[in-house]
């Protein structure tokens, strides 16, 4: 698993590898969503919340099409298939390095762009926490999703037809947990509830995801 | 060390190649040829492990086999000795790491990128892979393919080396220069062929 790891974060990290593609590109997207509503800050800072969210959900779906295509054109795939690990643990190492390369990024600079959206500034934990818990499930579930469209020419909308659709729950939860800290409200049920949803999702979809990669290699 | 027993080989819900049977053993090393889109490619593949066996049995040594397809599983952007230390350590055997760059003429290469060797060298690089897997039995698809006279005859050598070791193979290859020493055999696997298009279940479900 660590060597797994190891290796998907120095590819990742080499020339080529897209890390900071999606960081950049959620940067713009809230900005262009700023300059499209245009300088009222009220209504700004009352859609921050979930304006971050959304911005961060596309972001992360940006970077999946790449997560397993790449491996699976070049052969590296089926050799992990065939080698002593199960693919279970390929398929959570490569989940993992995403999400660090992903969705922890996303999580620590979102409130920094929450400033920009005159985000309340009790909601900047809020917004950072729910995006902590939250991006996981994204990236798990974004997995699943690119597990089932290796091997397809323009896969890529496909993906996000497939995946946007799952992120709902994550998205509803995520963005109200957002909301409420913003507004000071009590934050318990939606927080445990994104917590529940995100971890669940990490256990079973990495299984799923192995099945059909699996049936995708044939 | 391998032997088949009337298998059947399927792809995209149609059987390919009925009855094939064969066996391999210990230093000696068998040449599967045919015409394109036979199945030369599916009958290693389902050998290898990657696809479900449609009917028949395979017999073999369990962890028995090395598979090197027609992509090399080389990573551009890391370099030919992270790529092997990644396989090294994944298989337990960091231990040969220094032995497999020496017998695959890799050591002079090590710090360079895998992206920036020509295609000989990275025929090389994923023979040198499977090398380090440790495994007896070696499945090649096509390991000529963009390789020069030369380093045609060094694949040979490799080869030669790992039967008289008391290793296996089984290549599919349309090249002629393979000289393996009268240590191979050759199957051709068109008698095998099936005759009418049998469509078969969903194969997800297999």
């Amino acid at each position: 698993m660590i060597t797994l790891l190891g290796r998907e974060l120095k590819v990742a990290f080499r020339a080529g590898g897209g890390f900071g593609y999606a960081l950049i590109f959620f940067f713009i997207i809230v900005l262009m969503l700023a300059f499209g509503i245009g300088p009222e800050l009220g209504l700004l800072s009352k859609i921050a919340p979930g304006a971050l969210w959304v911005c961060a959900l596309l972001a992360c779906l940006l970077s999946l099409d790449r997560l397993f295509s790449l491996d699976y054109e070049d052969g590296t795939l089926e050799q992990l298939a065939l080698a002593p690990v199960p693919l279970e643990t390929v398929v959570l190492a490569k989940v993992t390095a995403h999400w660090l390369t992903t969705g922890l990024p996303l999580a620590l600079i979102a409130p920094v762009l929450g400033f920009f959206l005159g985000l309340p500034e009790q909601g900047f934990l809020w917004v950072f926490l729910s995006l902590l818990v939250g991006t996981p499930a994204l990236s798990m579930i974004g997995a699943f999703g690119a597990a089932l469209t290796i091997g397809l020419r323009r896969g890529g909308l496909l993906l996000s037809i497939l995946v946007l659709p799952l992120y709902v729950p994550t998205l509803i939860f995520g963005a109200e947990v957002a909301r409420r800290g913003a507004e000071g409200l009590a934050i318990g049920t939606p927080f445990a509830l994104l917590s529940a949803l995100s971890f669940g999702i990490f256990a079973f979809l990495s299984f799923a995801s192995a099945a059909v990669l699996r049936i995708n290699l044939r | 060390m391998l032997r088949l027993s009337d298998v059947s080989i399927a792809r995209a819900q149609r059987v390919l190649l009925e009855n094939v049977s064969f066996e391999l053993s210990s230093g000696e090393a068998l040449i599967v040829t045919g015409p394109n889109g036979l199945g030369k490619t599916t009958l290693l593949r389902t050998i290898a492990g990657l696809q479900p066996l449609y009917a028949g049995s395979i017999e073999a040594d369990e962890d028995a086999f090395g598979y090197a397809g027609h992509a090399t599983a080389i990573k551009p952007s890391l370099s030919v000795l992270e790529n092997l230390m990644f396989w090294a350590t994944l298989y337990g055997r960091e231990a040969h790491l220094g032995q497999t760059l020496e017998q695959f003429n890799l050591t002079t290469l090590k710090a360079m990128m895998a992206g920036q060797l020509s295609a000989g060298q990275e025929r090389r690089l994923s023979l040198a892979r499977l090398f380090l897997t440790g495994r007896d039995i070696w499945i090649l698809d096509e390991p000529t393919v963009s390789l020069d006279r030369s380093s045609v005859a060094e694949l040979s050598e490799i080869l030669k080396n790992h039967l008289t070791a008391g290793g296996a193979a089984l290549i599919v290859t349309h090249a002629d220069g393979l000289d393996l020493g009268g240590m191979e055999r050759q199957l051709d696997l068109s008698p095998f062929q099936t005759r009418a298009k049998r469509v078969t279940t969903d194969e997800a479900f297999l």
